[in-house]
């Protein structure tokens, strides 16, 4: 009786782990708390170029923490610009236009002439190019 | 000079006129190298700084094409976007 106590603990223990990294998976994929902090705070913002700029003079830890997304998102551009047979500024571009759209109001973005503007619930005025 | 008639003048009236139109000639060449001197073309420097566009690699209908691939990207890879 007490073995298959120990083991079902066990079996119990194995199987809350497996579940946890299930549930842990999705959130993984999302954003980084400092990140989603500081774009929700307006200190950095979404460039046309499809890269994070800062809008204010950033921390060492903000700096950092964008440095390596930017690092991140080029390496996703690259990829997808080979698949996509086109070049990873081109991709890069387009996905620009995304991420300034998908911007959510209070959130920073960058226009084409340069200017950091704040995300309201209109239209964010972005590149004639984009779709 | 159009009001001389050439069959009235004398030897030394036409003689006049040539030595009036040769120093009329270097007159005129003198003052037009002037002119053509001081006629110089000026070039200034423009007040707007020169706004070189570095996307015109960038096509709209490369953009078009890439979009749907852009947004699958960006819903794959949500905690770098």
């Amino acid at each position: 009786m007490i073995k298959y106590t120990k083991k079902s603990r066990a079996l119990a223990l194995i199987g809350g782990l497996v579940l946890t990294a299930v549930v842990a998976a999705p959130v993984m994929a999302q954003r980084d708390p400092a990140y989603a902090a500081a774009r929700a705070a307006g200190k950095i913002g979404e460039k046309p170029d499809g890269y994070l700029g800062f809008v204010t003079a950033p921390s060492p830890a903000i700096k950092a923490l964008v440095e390596d997304i930017n690092i991140k998102r080029k390496a996703a551009y690259t990829r997808k610009a080979q698949e996509t047979n086109s070049t990873v500024e081109q991709f890069a571009f387009t996905s620009g236009c995304n991420l300034i759209m998908r911007t959510v109001p209070g959130e920073k973005y960058q226009t084409p002439s340069g200017t950091w503007n704040t995300r309201d619930s209109s239209d964010p005025v972005r590149d004639s190019r984009c779709p | 000079m159009m009001l001389y008639q050439t069959s009235q003048l004398t030897d030394r009236s036409y003689d006049a006129i040539r030595c009036k139109m040769r120093s009329l000639t270097t007159t005129s060449l003198i003052l037009g190298a002037m002119i053509g001197l001081s006629a110089c073309v000026q070039v200034s420097a423009p007040d707007k700084p020169i706004v070189i566009n570095l996307n015109i690699n960038i096509k709209q209908e490369v953009v078009y094409r890439l979009d749907g691939d852009a947004k699958d990207l960006i819903n794959e890879e949500a905690d770098i976007f």
